[in-house]
């Protein structure tokens, strides 16, 4: 009998993406749902999706699923797993959410160590609105709001959020991964694993941060893409595990009731 | 049961947690922050508790609507700046169909203002506040008694309308003692079908946001509305203080109606009929009754601790049928009962 190697994830819904071609939100969509069938937590996660291009998640996700505000998703992710803390719960992240306008909501969650995960999306741009600025735009790198590239003088520097994030105290695994490649996918997979597994240990707070493609925005074809983010993104932002307490026994279990 | 003797921010506190309120976020700001630290020392003895100082308002109302999903009974509370931080959030539990509910203990402004009683947020609190065609139940309180019972109320209503509820109190209410007694609270009513729990071996749920359909939002919009027309119909409520022989009728509400009764007393004891007509609900507001009353009263005067808000919806009540006249204190100015029976006396004296 033949061996089944590949089948649609269980915790994925039949619904086409409506991503564009090539994005990386439909890999780490895809990821996430493999990982929860694997961990054969479908039935005991909920999920929070942004404003942002993944905001339509809860149409692919099959499973609970509640829809923040932007750049809210921590603090109602940090409400329903105080509530119910034996359910797996992730808030889903673009940059924009995560490190502009919900920076103080994610960096306090992580801050607490709220038992919950996120898996961040950073594609360096507003994916959603049409290409502006994101806090993790590179500098010289072209968005709508910046013509001209990023300049250090008026728009700051990129935010490296799995840097800033590890050293708080209370985040328990932070890691880098970048979906460019089907090492990195696997690696990234692996990742979003862990963090799962990471909360099942109420280890505290995790993150996964994904360097994703945006080709549309980018104006890259999906090959480029792929070679822009080996290339330039992984210069800036480099991949790798941050903070990984994941090995050591007893921290923080106590923190959580 | 025992009276106690309790601050009207205690009260509320306490009336929350015996209603089964089992999540709170707050953040610091004067003049609620008794109430806050009731639910910090509180929530720690209530079975499932949990009380977060978050960040922000804007954190609390988000961390009250993800614990209103997952099914728990909600409460937050701010004043004046915090609640219009809040505001996105209330738009999208009224969206999201999240009970919930949101103390305002008001102090006067705009911007920062000052943290004196005030009750110059009535059109943010009524007219829904944040962005989209939507209400919320707004209770007013006008006695400790009445936190205890309101606040108790808006909890059952939030979830039997699944819809966020408001406390709009001010600064004078949320500090001022008087003796209460805890009703019994009803058993609560609200559906697992509406919890998200994880989908468990069944079929998952969401909770969306985003309609980007217009068929679909339109729909939505119609379905709220619907709901807030059957809020109106049954939910609407007033105090009618010293009506029958009544020429001249105060309208006010909260710390507002209380001075006007301590006026209408001393008043009264002058043979001057006046009466007073307090709205309870500010949204619903109780419209019917008050253009029903303008067949025979044909003198009203609304009095504010603003510059004039709550007066709108009297003039959309009373639809001309009825000479109004206003008297207002902004900016957490609160006059004595003798200074506005004065007021009183002089429009009622040109009625006469
Ligand atoms: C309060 C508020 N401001 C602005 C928006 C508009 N908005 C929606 S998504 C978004 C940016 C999304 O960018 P990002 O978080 O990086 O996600 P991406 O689309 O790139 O995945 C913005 C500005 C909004 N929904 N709410
Ligand atoms: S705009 Fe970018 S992030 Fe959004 S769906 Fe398209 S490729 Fe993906
Ligand atoms: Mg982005």
């Amino acid at each position: 009998m033949a061996k089944i190697v590949f089948k649609h994830p269980e915790s994925l819904k039949e619904n086409i993406f409506h991503y564009c071609p090539g994005c990386g939100h439909s890999i780490v969509h895809r990821l996430v749902a493999e990982v929860i069938d694997e961990m054969g937590i479908r039935g005991i996660t909920i999920g929070v999706p942004p404003a942002g291009c993944a905001v339509l998640a809860y149409n692919y996700f099959d499973v609970d699923m509640i829809e923040a505000l932007h750049g809210r998703g921590p603090a109602m992710a940090t409400a329903i797993k105080r509530c119910l803390p034996d359910r797996v719960v992730f808030s889903y992240q673009g940059d924009g959410d995560l490190a502009a306008i919900g920076i103080a909501e994610s960096f306090h969650a992580a801050n607490r160590g709220e038992n919950f995960s996120v898996i961040f999306i950073n594609n360096a741009v507003y994916g959603m609105t049409g290409g502006q600025m994101a806090p993790t735009t590179m500098l010289n790198q072209r968005s709508t709001t910046t013509p001209a590239g990023r300049k250090q003088s008026v728009d700051g520097y990129p935010v490296k959020v799995s840097e800033i994030f590890s050293r708080l105290d209370g985040a328990a695994y932070v890691e880098r991964c970048a979906v460019s490649s089907p090492a990195g996918v696997n690696k990234t997979k692996k990742a979003i694993r862990k963090a799962f597994q990471c909360q099942l240990d109420g280890l505290g707070f995790s993150l996964v941060e994904v360097l994703s493609l945006c080709p549309t925005n980018w104006k890259l074809s999906s090959v480029d893409s792929c070679k822009y983010i080996d290339e330039v993104m992984s210069k800036v932002f480099p991949p790798g595990v941050y903070k990984d307490l994941t090995g050591k026994t007893g921290k923080t279990a106590e923190a959580r009731p | 049961m025992n009276k106690v003797l309790m601050s009207g921010n205690n009260v509320i506190g306490e009336a929350a947690i015996r209603a089964g309120c089992r999540f709170y976020a707050g953040y610091p700001i004067t003049p609620q922050n008794e109430l806050t630290e009731y639910m910090a020392e509180h929530m720690r003895n209530a079975e499932g508790g949990i009380f977060i100082q978050s960040e922000s308002e804007v954190a609390a109302i988000n961390m009250i609507a993800g614990a209103s999903a997952a099914g728990v009974r909600v409460m937050t509370s701010s004043s004046g700046p915090g609640i219009s931080l809040k505001q996105e959030g209330i738009s999208s539990m009224a969206a999201q169909e999240l009970p919930g509910i949101i103390v305002n203990i008001m102090r006067g402004g705009p911007g920062l203002g000052n943290i004196l009683p005030s009750q110059g947020d009535y059109f943010q609190a009524t007219r829904g506040g944040g962005h989209g065609d939507y209400r919320t139940i707004v209770f007013a309180p006008g006695s400790g008694q009445e936190l205890a019972d309101l606040t108790m109320d808006a909890f059952d209503l939030a979830d039997k309308y699944r819809t966020p509820a408001m406390i709009l109190a001010d600064g004078m209410m949320g500090q001022m003692m008087e003796p209460v007694i805890f009703k019994k609270p009803k058993p609560r009513q609200y559906p697992e079908k509406f919890m998200l729990r994880g989908a468990g071996g069944g079929k998952s749920k969401f909770i969306r946001g985003l309609l980007l359909d217009p068929v679909d939002s339109e729909a939505h919009n119609w379905k709220l509305a619907r709901k807030y027309e059957v809020i109106s119909e049954n939910e609407t409520r007033f105090e009618e203080h010293r009506l029958d022989d009544a020429k001249l009728v105060i309208v006010a509400y909260g710390t507002a109606a209380r001075i006007a009764k301590g006026a209408i007393k001393r008043l009264r004891s002058h043979d001057m009929k006046i009466g007073l007509f307090r709205p309870i609900t500010l949204w619903p507001f109780p419209e019917m009754r008050l253009r029903t009353l303008s067949a025979t009263v044909k003198n009203f005067l609304v009095f504010e601790m603003s510059t004039g808000q709550m007066l709108e919806d009297v003039r959309l009540a009373l639809q001309g049928y009825a000479d109004i006249e206003f008297h207002g204190r902004p900016g957490g100015a609160v006059p004595t009962p003798a200074e506005l029976a004065n007021v009183i006396a002089r429009v009622y004296e040109q009625k006469d």
